[in-house]
C-alpha cells in the first residue's frame, strides 16, 4: 500500500517548529534550566498565555531573509561601482554617518548578544523563538548598516574603527552604557528596555531621523538599508507590544515593577536620543523635520495613545515625560553647542550652521532658537572668522547614569543648568537630571562601577595624560583629519574638488583652526 | 544590597580617589556661562591652595570667555556642594573641606555671560 505524505498546514507547522521543539524536563529541575526567570520578582503562571507576535517557522524565516539580502547586497555594489557618495547633498552629510556607525551599529551588535542571551532565559519556547529570531536580525542590522557605510569609509574621514571607538571614545559611552545597563539586567527588563521601550515607543525616533534623512540627502545605500530592515523592524515592534501585554496580564504584582522599568528605560532613550536630536537638527543639509516635530508626533501623540491604551493594567505614562516634553524645543542646541566644542576630540566635524539653517530653526522653534541658540552661533561664527575657533579646552562633568555631559537645563529655565548631586557610602556623585539621579538611587552597585570616560582620562587608564594623546592613540582618532572644525577639513576639500568648486573665501583654503 | 541579582553582589566604586595618583577631581560650575556646556571636570592635587587653583587652573579654563578675563574669582559667590563657601586663597583643598569629586559653583553677578542668554 503507498503512504502518503501530507504538508503540514501553517498552523501545525508552527506548533512542531516551535512548541514542540520544548519538552518538559523529568530529571532536571525547571529552576536549574532557567535560573534568570525569577531573580526580578516577575510572576509568570501560564507561559500558554504567550501570543506569538509573529508566526514565522525558521525555514520561512531563512527563506524571506536570504531574498532580502540578495536584493540588498546588489545595490551596494551598485552603489559602490557608480560611486553613489558623490550624489549626497553635501560632504557634512556624512557625519551623521560617522555618528551612527560608531554610536548605533554597534548596538545592534550588543543587541543581538543580548537577544541571543535572554532567548535562552525564558521558559516559555514562543518567547525564545522571537528572542532567537531578533537576534539574527540584530546581528543583520549590525552587517548591513557596515555594509551600507563601508562605500563611505574610502572617500571620507572618522569611519576606519568604530567598534574600538565605540568602546572607548567619551561620548560613545552614551549608547554603550545603554545597552550595558540592558544586557546586564535581567531578561524581562531587558526585554522591557528594548523591544518596549526602544524598539516600540522610541522606535521611530531614531529610523525616520537617519533612514529619512538618509532619503533626503541622497545616500541611496542607507535608505537601501532602511527599507530591508523594515520587515525586521515591524516584527520587533510586535515582539515589543506583546512582551508587555504578557508580563502585566500574568500577575498584578507585575505591574509596579514594570513600571518602575518603564520610567527607567524611556529616560535613558530619551537621553540617548538627545544625540539624534542634534543629529536631526544640525547634521543634515536638506532637513526632513525639526526634532521638536519629530518628537511631537512620535512620542507625544504615539506614546499618548499607546499610554492610554495600557492604562487598563494600571500602567501611568513614564516618569519625567514632562520634562523630556519641554526639553524638545532645546536639547538639540544644547548638544550641538557641546560638540561644537569638543569637536577636537570627536571623529567627526562640527561647523557653525548656515544662514539658512538658522532661519529654519527660527521658524521651528520660535519660542528658543533666536532668544537662546542663535547667539551662540553668530558670536561663535565671528570667533572663527578671527582666526579664534572655540574648543573648550578642559574636561565636562558626566552624568553618573546617562553619562551625557551635565549640559541639560532646568525646565522653565534655560540659562541654568540642571545639576544634581548625592552621596553614596561615602562617595560623590553626580546627575543631569531628577531622573538619572532616581535611577541611580534604586540601584547605586550598577553605576557605581561605571566606566566613566573622563575619570578614566584622569585615572591615567587612557593612555595618555594630555587630550591630544588620548585622541589619537587610544581613540585612534586621526588629528587633523577626523577630528575639528568641518570647514577646512580634508573632507571638506575633497567635497569641493569632487565638484569641482571653488571655496567661498580664503577661510576655506587655509588650515582648520587648529585647538 | 538593593540591586536585584541572582547571587550576592556587591560592586566597588570605581573612581574613588585612591584611583586618581594622588590627585582628586573637582568639579566647577560657572552659571550663566553656557559658553562651556557643562561644569568643568578637573584633577587638583589635595595640597594646592585655593588662590593658586584659580590662577592656575580655573583663569585658564575660562579664558576663552570675554568674561573671564573680568572676573574676581576670588570674592565671587560660591558654593560647595551646595552650601554657602568663603574661600581662603591660602588654605589648601583639603584644608578647604575641598574633597574628591566635591562640586563649587562660582556666581559673578553683574557677569552674566554673553547676548542676554547666559552664554
Amino acid at each position: 500500500m503507498a503512504v502518503k505524505y501530507k504538508k503540514l498546514n501553517l498552523k501545525d507547522k508552527y506548533q512542531y517548529l516551535t512548541r514542540d521543539m520544548g519538552w518538559e524536563p523529568t530529571y532536571q529541575s525547571k529552576k536549574d534550566i532557567f535560573p534568570e526567570e525569577d531573580f526580578e520578582g516577575i510572576k509568570i503562571t501560564d507561559w500558554s498565555q504567550w501570543e506569538d507576535p509573529f508566526r514565522l517557522t525558521m525555514d520561512s524565516y531563512w527563506k524571506y531573509q536570504a531574498e532580502k539580502e540578495k536584493k540588498l547586497y546588489a545595490i551596494f555594489d551598485a552603489f559602490a561601482q557608480n560611486n553613489g557618495h558623490q550624489n549626497i547633498s553635501d560632504a557634512r552629510y556624512v557625519n551623521a554617518l560617522k555618528l551612527f556607525l560608531t554610536g548605533i551599529s554597534p548596538l545592534e551588535y550588543a543587541a543581538f548578544q543580548g537577544y541571543a542571551k535572554v532567548g535562552r532565559q525564558f521558559s516559555g519556547a514562543g518567547a525564545r523563538t522571537a528572542c532567537q529570531m531578533q537576534a539574527i536580525d540584530e546581528l543583520r542590522h549590525s552587517q548591513t548598516q557596515q555594509h551600507a557605510m563601508s562605500h563611505y569609509n574610502k572617500h571620507f574621514n572618522g569611519l576606519h574603527d568604530p567598534s574600538h571607538m565605540h568602546d572607548r571614545v567619551w561620548f560613545l559611552s552614551v549608547p554603550k552604557s545603554f545597552f550595558d545597563d540592558a544586557r546586564s539586567a535581567g531578561p524581562f527588563e531587558f526585554l522591557t528596555a528594548i523591544s518596549f521601550s526602544f524598539e516600540y515607543v522610541l522606535t521611530n525616533l531614531v529610523f525616520v531621523p537617519f533612514m529619512s534623512g538618509a532619503a533626503y540627502n541622497g545616500d541611496m545605500a542607507t535608505v537601501t538599508f532602511g527599507f530591508s530592515a523594515q520587515s525586521d523592524e515591524a516584527r520587533h515592534m510586535t515582539l515589543g507590544l506583546e512582551v508587555i501585554k504578557f508580563i502585566l496580564e500574568q500577575h498584578e504584582d507585575n505591574v509596579p515593577i514594570v513600571q518602575r522599568w518603564i520610567d527607567k528605560w524611556f529616560w535613558r532613550g530619551f537621553r540617548l536620543l538627545s544625540l539624534v536630536s542634534m543629529m536631526m537638527d544640525y547634521m543634515l543639509p536638506n532637513k526632513v523635520m525639526s526634532w521638536a516635530e519629530a518628537w511631537e508626533v512620535y512620542y507625544e501623540q504615539s506614546g499618548g495613545a499607546l499610554f492610554k491604551d495600557l492604562e487598563r493594567y494600571g500602567i501611568r505614562p513614564p516618569k519625567y515625560q514632562d520634562v523630556a516634553n519641554e526639553a524638545k524645543n532645546h536639547i538639540s542646541h544644547q548638544l550641538w553647542s557641546t560638540f561644537y566644542q569638543y569637536s577636537q576630540a570627536t571623529n567627526f566635524h562640527t561647523w557653525i550652521p548656515e544662514q539658512e539653517e538658522m532661519d529654519w530653526m527660527s521658524e521651528k522653534y520660535p519660542d528658543t532658537f533666536d532668544k537662546y541658540y542663535r547667539p551662540r552661533y553668530e558670536y561663535l561664527a565671528k570667533e572663527h572668522a578671527a582666526g579664534r575657533r572655540f574648543y573648550n579646552n578642559t574636561l565636562p562633568q558626566l552624568c553618573q547614569v546617562c553619562q551625557v555631559p551635565v549640559l541639560f537645563t532646568e525646565v522653565g529655565d534655560p540659562t541654568m543648568l540642571s545639576h544634581r548631586q548625592t552621596v553614596y557610602e561615602g562617595e560623590r556623585y553626580h546627575f543631569c537630571s531628577d531622573a538619572c539621579c532616581e535611577i541611580f538611587g534604586h540601584e547605586p552597585e550598577k553605576y557605581i562601577q561605571a566606566w566613566m570616560p573622563v575619570h578614566q582620562i584622569y585615572q591615567g587608564n587612557c593612555g595618555g595624560s594630555d587630550l591630544e594623546t588620548v585622541v589619537s592613540n587610544y581613540y585612534h582618532i586621526n588629528i587633523g583629519e577626523d577630528n575639528l572644525e568641518y570647514v577646512g577639513s580634508p573632507d571638506h576639500k575633497r567635497w569641493l574638488d569632487l565638484k569641482g568648486l571653488k571655496p567661498l573665501d580664503s577661510k576655506s583654503e587655509s588650515d582648520q583652526d587648529a585647538v | 544590597m538593593s540591586v536585584n541579582a541572582i547571587s550576592e553582589y556587591k560592586a566597588e566604586h570605581r573612581d574613588r580617589v585612591e584611583n586618581f595618583h594622588g590627585m582628586q577631581v573637582l568639579f566647577v560650575y560657572w552659571p550663566h556661562h553656557l559658553m562651556f556646556c557643562s561644569p568643568f571636570a578637573l584633577m587638583v592635587s589635595p595640597d594646592m591652595t585655593f588662590g593658586d587653583f584659580l590662577e592656575q587652573v580655573l583663569k585658564p579654563a575660562v579664558a576663552s570667555h570675554p568674561d573671564g578675563a573680568k572676573a574676581d574669582f576670588l570674592n565671587a559667590e560660591w558654593q560647595l556642594n551646595g552650601d554657602a563657601f568663603t574661600p581662603e586663597a591660602s588654605a589648601t583643598m583639603t584644608e578647604s573641606g575641598i574633597d574628591h569629586k566635591s562640586m563649587l559653583t562660582v556666581t559673578t553677578p553683574g557677569l552674566d555671560g554673553l547676548s542676554g542668554a547666559g552664554f
